[in-house]
């Protein structure tokens, strides 16, 4: 008898796969990870042109395989589109001890160093299609902010 | 008019947005590492990436729409340029910065209006595309007017290259709204959309940016138009020599 896939422990492992651009999230954090049952993975793209989407994919599979799910499938979703609002609190508040200011409306971004609200933008783009770079102007540090979107 | 078979309108439809990402996703590719600053480079090539990725999912979809086989990598590799869709607008050659923004703000501009209406698409490939690239595009639109503005209300010359830029793009944007008989049909079905929808909405936006650049807009030409049907400038077919050599030279080449 084939015994019962347990999905908890599918979102464990899933839970241990580091998104490859910024490791201290998880797949599952980023909510890169949209339903899982005991035959299938459904996974959704961040950024349409994201580089990473295959090694995430590439990284899910590995795990899945190594904890011995070999006959569960990933399927890629790009409905309903990701947005910020995906990312869980736990993973913003990873986010932002890690050095990045976590997606938020506000117009300002708040300084993942010192606190300060007194920040400015310095480029749409950072180190990655998903960040803008901004700069402190209390501690001079500059910071990558992720996109709000 | 000559009727169109309905799933060629489909894969033709498909061809045309993804060609328009791909081309325009290369010219930015080669400004990687000689934009006038690490910021703009950054923002050149991200753009750049942001194309690429709708390509990719509109190609593979027009490969899936064909049904022969050929996926989005055989469309955007092994095709030759008669066969490109895209308009003329995007396959224009880089120039310098203010031409290659000029270029950008005239086609962001248009591509969010267009995908915001491909959002309610019938197809459903079509408008999860849209629905996800839009917010990108949107970013595409606001950071090229920026630089409108920027070098427009600049200084002398930084005034002259921007209008050089736009007066060299005016010529191809009427392209951009040309509605022929696949565009029409693919809006019947609402498949597709009617770009007249949007025509003013994009040229009250085009002119409030130009208005706070300081700048008139250029005089209008000829309008040049022909890529949805395959007729294009010389500069495509050297974008594509370079573009497809390594898979062309190298079928079976991996990373």
């Amino acid at each position: 008898m084939v015994e019962a896939i347990d999905t908890e422990a599918l979102w464990q492992v899933l839970e241990s796969v580091p998104d490859p651009e910024i490791p201290v999230v998880s797949v599952v954090d980023l909510g890169i990870v949209r339903a899982v049952t005991p035959e299938l993975v459904t996974i959704t793209p961040t950024y349409t042109g994201c580089p990473a989407t295959q090694v995430i994919e590439r990284d899910i599979r590995e795990a899945l395989d190594a904890a011995g799910f070999r006959e569960v499938a990933i399927e890629t979703v790009l409905s309903p589109p990701w947005t910020t609002d995906w990312i869980s609190e736990a993973g913003k508040a990873r986010l932002e001890d890690y050095g990045i200011a976590p997606p938020s409306a506000a117009l300002t971004a708040t300084c993942p160093q010192c606190g300060s609200t007194d920040t400015e933008e310095l480029s749409r783009f950072g180190s990655t299609p998903c960040k803008a770079q901004w700069r402190c102007r209390a501690c001079l540090e500059p910071f990558d902010r992720f996109k709000c979107h | 008019m000559a009727t169109v078979a309905t799933d060629s309108v489909l894969f033709e439809t498909l061809l045309r947005l993804g060609d328009d990402s791909l081309v325009l996703g290369q010219r930015l590719g080669e400004w990687c590492g000689h934009a006038p600053s690490v910021e703009v480079d950054l923002s050149l090539a991200n753009m750049g990436l942001d194309l690429i990725g709708q390509a990719t999912h509109f190609l593979n979809a027009a490969g899936a729409a064909e049904g022969k086989g050929r996926d989005g990598d055989a469309l955007a590799f092994h095709r030759d340029v008669l066969d490109f869709r895209n308009c003329w607008l995007v396959e224009q050659p880089n120039g310098d910065f203010a031409q290659t923004m000029a270029r950008q703000f005239l086609f962001s501009t248009w591509q969010e209006l267009l995908f915001r209406n491909l959002e309610g698409s019938a197809d459903e490939t079509i408008a999860a595309i849209a629905a996800k690239a839009v917010k990108e595009v949107r970013y595409h639109a606001e950071l090229s007017a920026e630089w409108v503005i920027r070098l427009g209300d600049g200084t002398g010359e930084s005034r002259r290259r921007m209008e050089e830029g736009l007066e060299w793009h005016w010529r191809f944007v009427p392209e951009l709204f040309e509605m022929d008989a696949v565009a029409t049909e693919a809006a019947a079905r609402g498949v597709g959309v009617d770009a007249g929808l949007f025509r003013e909405d994009y040229d009250r936006r085009i002119r409030d940016v130009l208005a706070e650049a300081t700048l008139e807009a250029p005089k209008d030409q000829r309008p040049i138009l022909g890529g949805r049907r395959g007729h294009h400038s010389e500069h495509l077919g050297h974008l594509l020599a370079v573009m497809q050599f390594l898979p062309r030279t190298y079928p079976d080449a991996t990373w």
